[in-house]
């Protein structure tokens, strides 16, 4: 009991990174139907922004993430520019495989610039572990569950309650609609992008903190999970992403404890067959003909 | 108010539009009326600033129109109602209309446009909070002219808006266009329905395979036997 309660706590805190980019996979599908396999890759450099603002210029906790969120807000955008926007009206497997040369040039270009080496992330913040009921609890778990659910309110706050929010769910359901009552496409779909990339950079820094490690290739694994998390969530939609990412997170570290570890990524692929499916659109995703 | 000049306007690969000219003056109500195909929505995508065309000119108050981009045309004061109403689904009436105001700023503004909508139709304001796609079809044809008239336009484009409602939902959606004319918007609309569009226009103009076939008053168009042939049934 105590093991599974245990178990239940970590897959919350790693679930909530998930969510966390997870988020950014579906907003981006959701506005241009485009499967951004960049975005891990836009977490990794938050992390790497975390690394170098907090050793090099000492920043705090709060501000190395707050930093990191406009950094990975401001890439996050340009990328769109440069790499999509240009492709807006192409075919979307072009988008798509585009997508993935961002994202090797991202891997590959910091492993250049950085060399490819693990370093450990600054510990700005010393871990204390709390023993409560016989589980034990770290206040980095709680700052990283406490940190993604305050994002996602936020998130969440945005989407439904400010104008330029509610312009993205208008252009997500009907862009030629959106544009008639004079939504800017382009700027709202670099909102889309900052907000998205935003949530990333954030969880680069959470993760950084909890793993103490980084690398420029640290992208990938979580980046391709998240996408499985916003599918099993049913991709477009912002409760489902949330929701996939803790599934996921607390499936791994599950996994993990009844001494599958060498099979932890295999469930994950598992059970996005399974729930594909039974249910093809995720959990909340609407029913449509459409194929990625 | 606004003049198209020589336009001629490609749909993918056919040329949809080929040399039409009209114009509306400030305060009419002008129909465009002619068979599915003609070419009818193409010319107000292209007023709309969602389609280009291939040459021609379109004049807005002595402004040409050429390479604006759709919200720009939206603040010089022109908006339009689409075909098939494009609601949008999942934001609630009140938001939808909120995404009409799009542009606008003036807060004050904004909410005597609210009251006029909702005067218009009262049945919007009943289900305000309602999330759109759970509105009818008339209910949301009036949530789409409500939306168009929440960006206060000098001219309104209205598309099909009789299409596929119930007949009594089609009286009052005409009574209203007359209406909202009547209170300073002038009206450019695309009819199917020719009957009930020449009754209420000051002019209108019959297309044909993307170009001008006849031009006259609505009571001359009502009264031509080619028109009713052609478009009236009779």
């Amino acid at each position: 009991m105590q093991t599974i309660g245990q178990q239940f706590i970590n897959g919350l805190s790693l679930g909530s990174i998930y969510a966390l980019l997870a988020l950014g996979y579906t907003m981006v599908y959701g506005i241009i139907k485009l499967i951004n396999f960049a975005h891990g890759d836009i977490y990794m450099l938050g992390a790497f922004w975390g690394y170098y603002v907090i050793n090099q210029l000492h920043f705090n906790f709060i501000l190395a993430m707050l930093s990191a969120m406009l950094f990975c807000a401001l890439v996050g955008v340009v990328i769109e520019y440069f790499a999509y926007r240009p492709l807006r009206h192409s075919p979307r497997i072009t988008a798509l495989i585009t997508a993935i040369g961002v994202s090797f040039l991202l891997e590959n270009g910091m492993s250049y610039l950085f060399t490819a080496n693990t370093r450990s992330f600054p510990q700005v913040i010393k871990t204390v572990t709390y023993h409560v009921a016989g589980l034990r609890i770290s206040n980095i778990q709680l700052l990283i569950l406490g940190s993604a659910c305050f994002l996602m309110l936020l998130l969440e706050l945005i989407i439904k309650r400010t104008k330029m929010g509610k312009a993205m769910r208008a252009v997500a359901v009907d862009p030629t609609a959106a544009q008639l009552v004079g939504i800017n496409l382009n700027h709202t779909i670099s909102f889309t992008f900052a907000l998205g990339s935003a949530m990333a950079g954030a969880a680069g820094v959470l993760i950084g903190l909890y793993y103490n490690s980084i690398d420029p290739l640290m992208g990938m694994t979580p980046g391709i999970k998240a996408f499985v998390a916003a599918v099993i969530g049913g991709i477009g939609s912002i409760p489902g992403a949330s929701l996939g990412g803790f599934i996921i997170g607390i499936l791994e570290t599950g996994v993990q404890a009844i001494g599958l570890s060498a099979y932890k990524d295999a469930v994950v692929y598992f059970v996005l067959i399974v729930i594909l499916l039974v249910m093809p659109a995720g959990i909340f995703g609407k029913h449509t003909k459409e194929k990625v | 108010m606004l003049t198209v000049k020589d336009l001629v306007v490609n749909y993918g690969a056919i040329q949809a539009v080929k040399k039409v000219s009209f114009e509306i003056h400030t305060g009419e109500i002008v129909t465009l009326i002619g068979a599915n195909g003609a070419g009818k929505s193409t010319i107000l995508k292209t007023i709309s600033g969602i389609l280009h065309p291939v040459s021609g000119e379109i004049i807005y108050q002595d402004r040409p129109l050429k390479k604006v981009t759709a919200p720009k045309i939206v603040r010089a004061g022109i908006s339009q109602v689409p075909e098939g109403r494009h609601i949008f689904p999942g934001l609630s009436v009140q938001e939808n209309l909120q995404m009409g105001a799009f542009l606008r700023t003036d807060r004050t503004a904004i909410s005597k446009t609210y009251d006029d909508v909702y005067h218009y139709f009262p049945v919007l304001k009943q289900r305000r909070h309602q999330d759109a796609a759970t509105l009818s079809g008339g209910e949301q044809q009036m949530l789409a002219m409500g939306r168009a008239l929440m960006a206060k336009p000098q001219l309104m484009l209205l598309d099909e808006p009789s299409m596929g409602l119930a007949p009594i939902f089609i009286n009052e959606i005409f009574d209203i266009i007359k209406a909202i004319n009547a209170a300073g918007t002038t009206v450019l609309l695309i009819e199917q329905n020719a009957n009930k569009a020449l009754a209420i226009a000051d002019r209108g103009y019959v297309l044909a395979s993307g170009q001008i076939k006849l031009s006259g008053t609505g009571t001359e168009l009502l009264a031509n036997t080619a028109v009713q042939k052609a478009y009236l049934g009779g």
